[in-house]
């Protein structure tokens, strides 16, 4: 039987746990709520210019000299992974399964005798990534998002990105992070972000568009003012800047809600700790006064 | 040139990396390319223009309904729809004067510090500079 003073300090520290919980839960939810809106508000801005890269993709992609960034280098050996995940933990699986989409992605491309660079955005996916690719590990970025997403950030990854591009660091890009959906699913997305694609739910919403309009389906020829190629250049580092910016506002609003939905959890299995354990220190206590009003009758009758 | 749309409006679309701030049918719409103005009407045939710092006019019956000021940025024009990706964009009513010409007295010096030093990143002020100019000039046009 635990003694009624160990039980009492047992019960206060996981009152004062519940209690940092409970705050934690409050801050995440007020964040995700702004960072949601943002997250929100900046999708129709990066799906537009999706939809124009491609247009003028389309028009250009089969002409030489087009744009690496566009086109690819003409090689896949080096593949770049960009990992976005949070600086700080305790957010439920919300590092784990980036980590973990990332580690197979790897795992895949090496067996497929590619080279494999990892960027880390967040420090959570340094860590988990340090032990097994330490090697491939190219450059972490932190601190992003810690007064909210800003488009600075976002610029600061992609130029990162862009410098190591130019360079001939890699050939292909892939962005994997945490789409936000609602505080309690986020969709692991990998994007491929050099060359450029169009992701499928860009796709849609075009193929909807030029069902509408016929005249702007695929073979639509768009007269260009300055020329294409001018501004493709000013146009694709526009969207990479783009792209990320959205994958650091979504990472954030999910980072918030899993930190929410999880510590919500972390409060009410706190509030269940507290109940079983006020449940036994009650018992133990009963059983205390019992013993010891045994003890008195006992030592009464012996007299 | 393409038939003219059946109510003769085009949907304008404006939108900054933040959020989608319009959305709605117009008459007709301005906006300051970097090789010359464009006015888009409905029918416009497909364009795709690179947008100069400047003002974009919303027209209506001959006449100026609305004007908003843009950092740049990228339209794509179809017979009935007209999106303006923009970097920036700030109705110009709403242009702080005092604020603007701070920006350019920055951009500015900002310039200069570029300049002098070897690859100093010239590009991006002058790209600033020219901004807080168009943005200015907008201001005082009010």
């Amino acid at each position: 039987m635990p003694n009624l003073k160990d039980l009492k300090v047992r019960i206060n520290s996981v009152k004062s746990t519940q209690k940092i919980t409970s705050a934690m839960k409050m801050v995440a939810a007020a964040k995700l709520r702004r960072a949601q809106e943002s997250a929100e508000a900046a999708r129709p801005y990066a799906e537009k210019m999706e939809r124009m890269v491609a247009d003028v993709g389309e028009s250009i992609g089969g002409i030489e000299g087009a744009p690496p960034l566009l086109v690819g280098t003409g090689s896949t050996q080096i593949h770049l992974i960009v990992a976005c995940t949070a600086d700080r933990g305790l957010c439920g699986g919300f590092n784990g399964t980036i980590i973990r989409e990332v580690r197979t992605l790897a795992h895949n491309l090496k067996r497929d005798g590619k080279i494999v660079r990892i960027l880390c955005v967040g420090r959570k996916g340094r860590d988990g990534l340090k032990r097994q690719f330490e090697a491939d590990i190219v450059e972490t970025i932190e601190g992003i998002g810690r007064r909210g997403v800003e488009f600075a950030d976002a610029q600061k990854v992609a130029e990162t990105l862009t410098t190591m591009f130019d360079a001939g660091g890699f050939d292909v890009c892939t962005i994997v992070f945490n789409r936000f959906q609602s505080a309690m699913t986020q969709i692991i997305t990998s994007q491929l972000l050099i060359p450029f694609t169009v992701p499928e739910t860009a796709d849609d919403e075009a193929g909807k568009d030029s069902a509408g309009a016929e005249d702007t389906g695929p073979s639509a020829i768009f007269v260009y003012e300055p020329e294409e190629q001018e501004i493709l250049a000013d146009l694709l580092p526009k969207n990479i800047n783009q792209q990320v910016f959205q994958a650091l506002l979504e990472s954030a609003a999910s980072e918030h809600g899993a930190r929410m939905t999880s510590m919500d959890n972390a409060t009410r299995n706190a509030g269940e700790m507290i109940d079983d354990l006020t449940l036994t220190f009650n018992r133990t206590r009963q059983a205390a006064i019992t013993r010891e009003l045994v003890e008195i009758i006992s030592g009464a009758e012996a007299l | 040139m393409a038939e003219i749309s059946a109510n003769n409006t085009i949907e304008f679309e404006l939108v900054s990396p933040e959020k989608l701030l319009k959305s709605e049918p117009v008459e007709m719409v301005v906006i300051p390319g970097t090789e010359g103005d464009v006015g888009v009407l409905p029918g416009h045939s497909l364009l795709i223009a690179a947008v100069r710092p400047g003002v974009i006019d919303i027209h209506e019956g001959g006449q100026v309904r609305e004007s908003i000021f843009v950092a740049g940025g990228f339209a794509e024009v179809s017979p009935e729809r007209c999106t303006v990706l923009a970097e920036e964009a700030v109705p110009v009513a709403e242009i702080d004067r005092a604020e603007a010409e701070k920006r350019l007295e920055d951009a500015k010096q900002a310039l200069t510090k570029a300049g002098e030093v070897e690859d100093g990143d010239t590009d991006a002020a002058e790209r600033e500079l020219k901004t807080a100019e168009a943005m200015l000039a907008a201001a005082s046009a009010e």
